[in-house]
């Protein structure tokens, strides 16, 4: 079998990316944005998501093409479950 | 056809016992079992996404309330869970890195260390369900939550809005608890097998799959973390 062997310092160099987001995500809370607060916090939960999915999950790497499919799916039938679930919540005091 | 898959099966079935007869290969073995692996955590974004999306609808109607109840969550305790999961994600892709290469003793090493990282940090979440007991924050007939909504002092909590906080923190919070408790007892069958030195660079499957599903948990705990206890901390 030929798998990819990610190397020790792509492991390391990535949690320390995990972990800087942490630090990050909580410093950023601390400070008045807004409506900007959730939408930052949201954006370092997602790189941080997408960097262990890519990595630690091996996708990036990933020998089966259908895997990539699933996940793809996945995210659209969820992104369609909040998209269409709130569209309906946030609209209903408009009449 | 010396690269066809029947040639290739012959060749390996006989050098590999972990090979499964209805399989061509050790790689398209791996792979089935990967891309299994990936359909369940699709169905497990459909379990928790529901319960993110019961979270976005309520945060929306009852905004001051929730932001009162993500307030009094303890955020050091919550961040040092997040490192601590973070830690636990980086032993678990060293365990399938050390098997790739067939280090057998660092697999179990990184194995053993992965379970006491998903132990303190049940440890640490068991702290914090503690806390919310003895302050009364725990929805039902003994729920208590003085205050006012942040940022409006004139404005008192809702009793009732604030208890649908605190049960979508417990359901969400529990239910991540559980799946880190079923992920434990995962790694506590592939440790056995580990010691028995069973995983090698030609056979490293329910290592590999097993740290997919404590990826996919940490994930969970990446967005549960600052929805819960960190987007209303400014005010």
């Amino acid at each position: 079998m030929s798998e990819h062997v990610s190397s020790l310092k792509l492991y390391i160099g990535i949690w320390l990316a995990l972990l800087a987001g942490t630090l990050l995500t909580v410093i950023a809370a601390g400070i008045d944005l807004g409506p900007f607060n959730a939408v930052v916090a949201l954006t370092i939960a997602t790189i941080k998501a997408t960097l262990v999915v890519l990595f630690f999950m091996h996708v990036k790497y990933a020998h089966e093409k259908l895997t990539k499919v699933v996940i793809i799916s996945a995210l659209f039938w969820l992104a369609i479950l909040l998209a269409l679930s709130m569209a309906d919540y946030t609209t209903r005091l408009w009449s | 056809m010396p690269n066809s898959p029947v040639a290739t099966a012959n060749h390996e079935v006989r050098d590999n016992p972990a090979l499964l007869h209805h399989f061509a290969s050790e790689q398209q073995q791996k792979d089935a079992a990967s891309l299994g692996m990936w359909v369940f955590l699709a169905t497990e974004i459909m379990f928790f996404g529901g319960m993110f999306c019961a979270y976005l609808v309520y945060r929306y109607w009852y905004f001051g309330d929730f932001g009162a109840g993500s307030q009094s969550l303890n955020v050091i305790l919550g961040g040092t869970n997040t490192a601590v999961l973070i830690c636990s994600s980086l032993t678990v892709a060293l365990a399938v890195r050390a098997a790739q290469l067939g280090k057998q003793t660092t697999v179990v090493v990184c194995l053993i260390l992965t379970m006491l990282f998903g132990l303190v940090f049940l440890g640490i979440k068991g702290v914090e369900y503690h806390d919310k007991f003895v302050e009364h924050h725990v929805p039902g007939a003994s729920f208590h939550f003085p205050g006012h909504i942040p940022s409006h002092p004139d404005i008192p909590i809702n009793q009732q809005h604030a208890q649908i906080f605190f049960s979508l923190y417990f359901i969400m919070t529990g239910l991540h608890a559980l799946h880190m408790i079923v992920g434990l007892g995962l790694f506590s069958v592939i440790t056995y097998y580990a010691i028995r030195k069973r995983y090698g660079p030609h056979y490293y499957t329910p290592v590999e799959i097993a740290g997919l599903y404590w990826h996919f948990v940490d994930i969970i705990w990446i967005y549960l973390f600052p929805l819960l206890y960190l987007i209303d901390r400014h005010k």
